[in-house]
């Protein structure tokens, strides 16, 4: 197994430990944005170069702009 | 249940899982093998339609009974969105209020990219049949590529030029056009979803017959579908506000 | 180490598990299910690959098809079911918007009771 394949795996498995044990949850968008980044780079090691696509756009993009959104709605405002 | 013995349930409950996951991965074929049964018959199967890229061929002609179905998920999905977050009685819209000053790098970087990644994005999703890409990914690129209008502008440049009610019969136009070349399929020659449309020559553009024709309808359904979702987000995180929140300000 | 893969898929799907059982807000436990989503997606790749071959597009102009590419079945499920899981994980928010609109937190511990 390549040397490439293994370290895009290894970040990935450390991406999603940082996503998970991070509480406040507008750094956790930003973390997921990472973390998507760092998925799509991982499918493109694997030769799925339509799977990377799909996933930049959405991974990176869109769910964490929703939830940035979905937070700021529901912020208490004291 | 407290949260200790949650926590206690979920080492015991996802320790058993993990152990049973892990011996059913041991014994898969290795990782990297040549043995891959489905690609065997995937690929001639979509050489002999005359399609270059096989994902497109497997999504939308070998297997586009269950896009039909993830389509059809996307639309519920929207639908269901646009219901919950319909502003209730005791809510009001308020004007947005006048964002500060914005670098005029950023806005240099949203005139720029803008067009750039709109021409990408019909690129994809006209060319799904032959380079990566396709109906969702090109429909993704297009529904984020025209929020950089609200990043470089302001709420008001991208409520100006997005019309949401076009967008939701887009959406579903997208859908039905789906599903009705199903049912002309079905028509003439006796299948759902068959491939009637002419097949042409291996690695042009107008190649691989409903393949084309399916991309863009799904291409339309996804782009419309994400910015339908974005719309209703951001109207609520930027113009509603509640009776409470109103009386507090 | 060849099983590296499908190990680090498993491990990916348990953490995004683990943190919807120890979150204590219902955003963060969206964010988790969709890490534990990107576990299936490792894995289904994983399964798919093939050392040393190039991806399964042929391109325009073409290059001559062979079956020595990776697998595209497995990829092809995998690009649409994350598109489908962003807009599912779109309806999840929607609906925790609404539960603070309707209950003023969105703790899940504070979330008692269901009222009639």
């Amino acid at each position: 197994m390549s040397a490439l394949i293994a370290v895009a795996l290894t970040l990935v498995a450390l991406g999603a430990v940082a996503v998970v044990m991070t509480d406040d949850t507008s750094r956790q968008a930003v973390t997921l944005s990472v973390f998507g980044l760092l998925l799509s780079v991982l499918f493109l090691t694997l030769s799925a170069p339509d799977v990377a696509l799909s996933q930049i756009g959405v991974g990176t993009a869109i769910v964490p702009l929703m939830v940035m959104l979905a937070i700021r709605r529901t912020r208490d405002k004291q | 249940m407290s949260r200790t013995a949650r926590l206690m349930m979920f080492v015991v409950a996802g320790g058993a899982v993990g152990v049973m996951l892990v011996l059913g991965v041991l014994d898969l074929p290795h990782f990297g093998s040549s043995f891959h049964p489905y690609r065997d018959a995937a690929v001639p199967a979509a050489v002999a339609h005359a399609t270059s890229n096989v994902i497109s061929s497997v999504n939308f002609d070998l297997r586009g009974l269950d896009t039909l179905g993830e389509e059809t998920i996307l639309l519920t999905s929207v639908l269901g969105v646009a219901a919950l977050l319909r502003p209730a009685e005791d809510e009001e819209e308020r004007k947005p209020r006048r964002a500060g000053s914005l670098l005029d790098m950023t806005r240099l970087f949203g005139y720029v990219f803008l067009p750039l990644t709109l021409a990408i994005g019909f690129i994809t999703v006209a060319h799904g049949a032959l380079t990566p890409g396709g109906g969702f990914q090109g429909g993704v690129v297009l529904g984020t590529g025209i929020h950089l209008l609200y990043v470089a502008g302001s709420y008001h440049a991208i409520e100006k030029v997005r019309p949401v009610e076009a967008l939701e019969y887009g959406e579903s136009l997208g859908a039905g056009a789906f599903a009705c070349f199903g049912i002309a399929g079905a028509l003439v020659s006796a299948s759902f979803l068959g491939n009637i449309l002419p097949w042409g020559t291996f690695g042009e553009l107008f190649s691989s017959g409903s393949v084309l024709f399916l991309s863009c309808a799904v291409g339309v359904e996804v782009a419309s579908g994400v910015i339908v979702l974005l719309a209703q987000f951001l109207h609520q995180a930027i113009e509603v506000e509640s009776h409470v929140e109103a009386g507090k300000a | 180490m060849t099983y590296y893969a499908y190990l680090v898929a498993v491990f990916v799907l348990l953490t995004g598990v683990f943190g919807i059982v120890r979150s204590r807000n219902l955003i963060h436990t969206v964010v988790c299910l969709s890490v534990a989503q990107s576990g299936t997606y490792v894995l289904l790749l994983a399964i798919g690959y093939q050392r040393g071959v190039s991806p399964p597009v042929f391109g325009s102009p073409p290059v001559k098809p062979t079956t020595s590419v990776t697998d595209p079945l497995v990829q092809a499920l995998t690009l649409t079911d994350i598109v489908v899981s962003a807009t599912v994980t779109a309806l999840l928010l929607a609906i925790a918007v609404q539960v603070h609109k309707r209950h003023g937190t969105v703790d899940p511990n504070e979330l008692v009771a269901l009222e009639g």
